[in-house]
């Protein structure tokens, strides 16, 4: 479903991914992680172009996106992505922050909008809170009604870019339980993430980036019990 | 000291109609400032070159040079050179509309620069074309902001519209002048021209209070 070619992105002189190649199969659910600027969040943001690569291929389906002539925001329909500072819009409630892209971008009316919204606040546990604004909501909350709006757009591919690293510790639990529901409805999805339990857990596979090279890939437990390389080893030590 | 109201009362009503002579040109000329405004403060942040240097060389020249000058070019230069005898009142919205826009876009580029990148990254991210993105997303949390400074900016546009006296433009300020001229009592007039422009300007401090509140209902 999704097919990266010997990516590679440069900030300048700064090379943060270094021809990185993988492929993530519909409904997998895929972890990455890595320490910090070793370029897991470049990755997972070259996936809806928000970066785009300095070279490579990106394949989702056959369709090559990596192409100068593709419609990103086309492309973007299909894949929500959920961030690790919420960014919700701070002037609308959490029903309109819901219901919004579907009627500028999938054209539904206002009522099929926010039917569609209502029913996913309910998935996520926050029908009591459709009308207020995002400053009245913690941020457990605030990371819920992002993943509800992602939704919203019935994508087919969910990225989250370390979408507890901003919570306090009791509401990351709130958060990787409705992301674990996700997984079991089968919905594709790539996870940048510090919560090694998660991904041992959930995960179908992971990958470890270290330095911008994708240094390790594979079945979870494989990984955490017996990493390959002395660099995951050194990394798992730290933060298990 | 020995003022002396009595005389100007047959002339009151005669300035008051300046109230809304001033107004008239000030209404349209912020409104035309804010559109022209916004639209340059779109062109100064997009990576098109042309439109960015477009929009910086109109800003540098209409803020680098004195209104009354702008103002006076409008009216005298425009029927000698294309022969059309431009009215005081046209003159004055383009003069105050133009040089306006240029402070407006200046505010508005700050206000959008302002709102945190994650609003656009998040927009994009949904597939949210340009324009919604920034009409219903970036403009009313960059407005917001701005809400203070803008307000500004059309008090100072309320008050600098008396130097449309000028042109001869029968504003409230040229309508005192003609009074003091008449009476040959110049301070009387002139005071009442002057409190009568502090109540506008309160008046319009009170609604952009009311414009900020409402604003900040999502804090």
């Amino acid at each position: 479903m999704i097919k990266a070619i010997e990516i590679t992105k440069n900030f300048g002189k700064n090379t943060v991914l270094k021809n990185i190649s993988t492929t993530i199969n519909k409904g997998e659910v895929v972890t990455v992680i890595g320490p910090s600027g070793s370029g897991k969040s470049t990755f997972l943001r070259c996936l809806n172009l928000l970066e785009e690569p300095t070279s490579g291929e990106i394949y989702i389906e056959d369709r090559k996106i990596t192409d100068k002539k593709v419609d990103k925001l086309e492309i973007r329909k299909n894949i929500g992505m959920v961030f690790q500072h919420f960014h919700l819009f701070p002037h609308m409630t959490v029903l309109d922050n819901v219901a919004y892209a579907p009627q500028k971008v999938k054209n539904k009316t206002k009522a099929e909008a926010e039917k569609i919204a209502k029913d996913l606040l309910a998935k996520v546990g926050l029908t009591d809170k459709e009308d207020a604004y995002p400053n009245r909501l913690s941020g457990g909350q605030k990371q819920r009604v992002a993943i509800a709006r992602a939704l919203a757009m019935e994508p087919e591919i969910m990225l989250f870019d370390e979408p507890t690293s901003a919570l306090d510790p009791e509401m990351v639990k709130e958060v990787l339980d409705v992301m674990k529901d996700l997984a079991n409805t089968g919905m594709t999805m790539v996870i940048v993430t510090h919560e090694m339990n998660f991904a041992k857990e959930v995960a179908d596979r992971v990958l470890f980036l270290d330095d911008g090279v994708l240094l390790e890939e594979g079945d979870p437990k494989e990984f955490f019990e017996q990493p390959k390389t002395d660099r995951a080893r050194d990394f798992l030590d730290k933060v298990l | 000291m020995n003022l002396d109201f009595s005389q100007i009362v047959p002339y009151i009503p005669f300035m008051l109609e300046g109230i809304w002579a001033t107004l008239e040109f000030v209404i349209i000329s912020i409104i035309l400032g804010l559109v022209l405004g916004t639209l340059l403060a779109l062109c100064k942040i997009t990576k098109v070159p042309f439109l960015k240097g477009l929009a910086d060389a109109y800003t540098s020249i209409f803020r680098g040079t004195p209104l009354i000058l702008q103002l006076m070019i409008i009216y005298f230069a425009v029927p000698q050179l294309t022969g059309y005898d431009i009215p005081a009142f046209l003159s004055a919205i383009l003069a105050f509309g133009l040089n306006s826009a240029a402070y407006v876009s200046e505010i508005i580029r700050a206000g959008i620069m302002a709102v945190d990148k994650g609003q656009t990254e998040a927009a994009e991210a949904l597939g949210v074309p340009y324009r919604p993105m920034m009409l219903n997303i970036i403009l009313p949390q960059a407005i917001k902001n701005i809400l203070p400074a803008l307000m500004n900016e059309f008090i100072t546009l309320t008050k600098e519209s008396a130097i449309v006296s000028t042109i001869g433009y029968l504003d409230l300020m040229r309508r005192a002048q003609i009074v003091g001229a008449d009476i040959y009592r110049n301070f009387e007039p002139l005071l009442l021209a002057g409190a009568i422009y502090w109540v506008m300007v309160f008046i319009l401090t009170r609604i952009g209070q009311v414009v900020e509140r409402r604003m900040r209902q999502s804090d």
